[in-house]
């Protein structure tokens, strides 16, 4: 049985038809990078999967281990295994980085009926995390992202993924906002958690990403649709020719 | 207009009760006295209704209807069950002093305890004495009526220099349903001195009573004051407080109140700086729910130069409830350099929820820096969305949200474990929205 599958989705935004009928399986272990111009869909896949209000899901299904995701609550979603790493993460003043960790855990497990964390048992868990991915303990200590760089902001993403342990990742346009350092750093991070066991999304406008993600496959989205799949030379077949062959598709 | 008003309904009901308690009322034949005048006081003005401009929003008259009988006096049962709230709600290491509907509980208090570090009275045996304690400037109808009715409280007297060791909380005790309590409390803090008070109001099983109390506060000189309020009423009480503080110089006073509780409440806090030098903290939280109406009311006097006056009030407000909160801020011609500075965040959790901000800024002096800002609006949605996509369900990823909105009042004070207690509070609340 595949890990995620999207069968034929339409999705609107207000009255605007976004996504005309999109077709993605994902099997456990597998990398897919999402490769495609501005408008094409591909954030609003990801907000779909991850539950985002506002999107009007009109016809098809998205199945996670069998499942209907679209049934569910986002909370719900998170604890099934679900994760979105934000392309713009937001600055939550007033929560404590560290407490927010501690609640969403602590959140997830109660969901699938484990037993939430002790104190010490987490704080151990984050300290040896945020070690492996370079995140000073002062940062845990500050409001959620507020007053983070934009390599920041991912790390804390990077982090979380880590934390929670989700089957599947989607990673929002990863690379916006980030030099080239930043990048490899939080890139580090992602192939770190490659497992048999989970799969990636990486969903990016640029290839140069790929060269610190490598994927299994590629998908290149125009106009709301899967227009062609390919090993990961498609990428560089990408970079090479750009998107206007896809335009009329 | 008035007086035709208060010989109505609502204003019998009250002359009956004061005629039917004036027995029980503590005080010499010229306390009686001040009490007589106090409650014709009452009785010309008639309970506030939302034409007198300082009501506007709190109409008493159509929120509560009536003023209650006042409470018997505890019998053992009622003192037994206020003994159980008193272990739920004192703060570790603190030194209670108790009041169980209306009356000075002894056994429940440390008495003993206290008298090394402060002077301790109540107010009925000062009121054997003289009627000082019952006369404030203020025409408040509330506050003559409290002066005519109060039953008791604590004077405090805390000695120049002295370093209190311990914070002392005053806890109201209700048990007693559909009654009133009225109490009078002082607090007179000496120079150089140093104290913690917190006040304390809940219910031992009592259903809609009514509080009303009165605390007349004084700090003197190079003192510093933690002042703290606690209103966590039940749900279909009414509290309404007043405060009459006056700061000599060089004094650092915080001062903090959170409702939690009332189906109607009202602090109504006069702070007059009457000292140069001095720095006041005024600060405030309202959790609202149901039908809930909660006031806060703040004066603050710049009577002298250079004082620095700072408050930070927010509002929580789901369901239909309804939150007030007016800040006047009055500089005085004198009271030159003064740094005045308000802000006010109501957060709506429902369509139906209402604030009202009302900032008033009366400036009579041309070298000052005062402003303030007000804003109301509801939970961010891409917050939200960012906290339940981490797995929180919705109400607590709310919660999370709400307490950091109310933590940037409750985080000015400074104790932690105070400031523990508070927070204590705020997550109860948040879980009884659940």
């Amino acid at each position: 049985m595949a890990l995620l599958e999207v069968k034929d989705l339409k999705v609107r935004v207000e009255e605007r038809e976004i996504l005309h009928g999109l077709t993605l399986t994902v099997n456990e272990g597998e990398v897919h990078a999402i490769m495609g111009p501005n408008g094409s869909g591909k954030s609003t896949l990801s907000h779909v999967i991850a539950g985002k209000p506002g999107y009007e899901v009109t016809d098809g299904q998205i199945l996670f281990k069998g499942e209907d995701l679209l049934e569910m609550s986002p909370d719900e979603r998170a604890a099934k295994g679900v994760f979105l790493a934000f392309q713009y993460p937001v600055e939550i003043p007033g929560v404590a980085t560290m407490n927010f960790l501690r609640t969403a855990l602590n959140a997830q497990r109660k969901a699938r009926g484990e037993d939430e964390y002790s104190t010490p048992d987490f704080l151990k868990k984050v300290r040896e995390v945020s070690k492996s991915l370079n995140i000073p303990q002062d940062m845990l200590k500050r409001g959620v992202n507020v007053g983070f760089s934009g390599g920041e902001k991912k790390r804390n993403e990077v982090l979380q993924m880590a934390l929670f342990e989700p089957s599947l990742c989607i990673l929002d346009e990863m690379d916006s906002g980030l030099d080239i350092d930043a990048l490899r750093i939080a890139a580090d991070g992602v192939n770190a958690l490659r497992s048999p066991g989970r799969a990636m999304v990486v969903i990016t406008h640029y290839q140069r990403l790929l060269n610190y993600i490598v994927p299994d496959f590629v998908h290149v989205m125009s106009r709301g649709r899967v227009v062609k799949s390919g090993a990961k030379d498609l990428a560089l077949e990408l970079e090479a020719s750009g998107y206007a062959q896809f335009e009329d598709a | 207009m008035n007086v035709a008003v208060a010989k109505t309904g609502k204003g019998r009901a009250v002359s009956d009760l004061f005629t039917s308690a004036e027995g029980r009322l503590p005080g010499s034949p010229a306390v009686t006295a001040v009490r007589r005048e106090a409650f014709e006081t009452y009785e010309r003005l008639g309970l506030p209704h939302r034409r007198i401009e300082e009501w506007k929003y709190t109409d008493l008259r159509a929120l509560i209807g009536e003023v209650l009988p006042l409470a018997a006096a505890p019998d053992a049962a009622a003192l037994k069950r206020a003994a159980d709230a008193v272990k739920v709600h004192a703060i570790d290491g603190a030194r209670k002093l108790v009041l169980v509907d209306g009356v000075f509980a002894a056994d429940l208090s440390d008495v003993k305890a206290l008298a090394a570090e402060a002077g301790f009275g109540t107010l009925r045996e000062t009121l054997e004495k003289d009627a000082g304690l019952l006369k404030t400037a203020s025409l408040d109808a509330v506050i003559a009526l409290n002066a005519a009715m109060a039953t008791d409280g604590v004077v405090l007297s805390i000695a120049d220099g002295a370093q209190l060791p311990a914070p002392i909380q005053i806890i109201h005790i209700a048990t007693a349903a559909s009654a009133s309590a009225f109490t009078r409390s002082q607090v007179a803090v000496g120079k150089g001195a140093r104290a913690t008070i917190v006040e304390t109001f809940v219910a031992a099983g009592a259903k809609a009573y009514q509080v009303n109390d009165a605390v007349l506060v004084s700090v003197d000189d190079d003192a510093d004051v933690a002042h703290i309020r606690l209103m966590d009423d039940a749900p279909d009480a009414m509290n309404v407080s007043s405060h009459f503080v006056t700061v000599g110089a060089n004094v650092k006073l915080n001062f903090f109140n959170m409702t939690t509780g009332a189906a109607v409440s009202r602090l109504q806090g006069f702070i007059a700086l009457a000292g140069e030098g001095s720095e006041l903290s005024a600060n405030g939280v309202n959790l609202l729910q149901k039908t809930e109406h909660g006031d806060t009311t703040l004066v603050v006097d710049h009577a002298v130069p250079n004082c620095v006056s700072r408050e930070v009030f927010r509002a929580v407000i789901d369901d239909r409830a309804h939150s007030v909160f007016q800040g006047r801020i009055i500089v005085r011609p004198d009271a030159q350099k003064t740094d005045g500075k308000m802000m006010t965040r109501a957060l709506l959790l429902s369509d139906e929820a209402e604030a009202d901000n009302k900032p008033e800024l009366e400036i009579f002096a041309d070298d000052v820096s005062c402003g303030h800002g007000a804003t109301a609006g509801a939970l961010d949605d891409s917050l939200l969305f960012y906290l339940k996509a981490r797995g929180l369900p919705e109400k607590q990823a709310q919660a999370l949200l709400i307490q950091a909105f109310v933590g940037e009042a409750i985080e000015q004070i400074a104790d932690d474990g105070l400031r523990a207690h508070v927070i204590g509070i705020a997550e109860r609340w948040l879980e009884r929205r659940q």
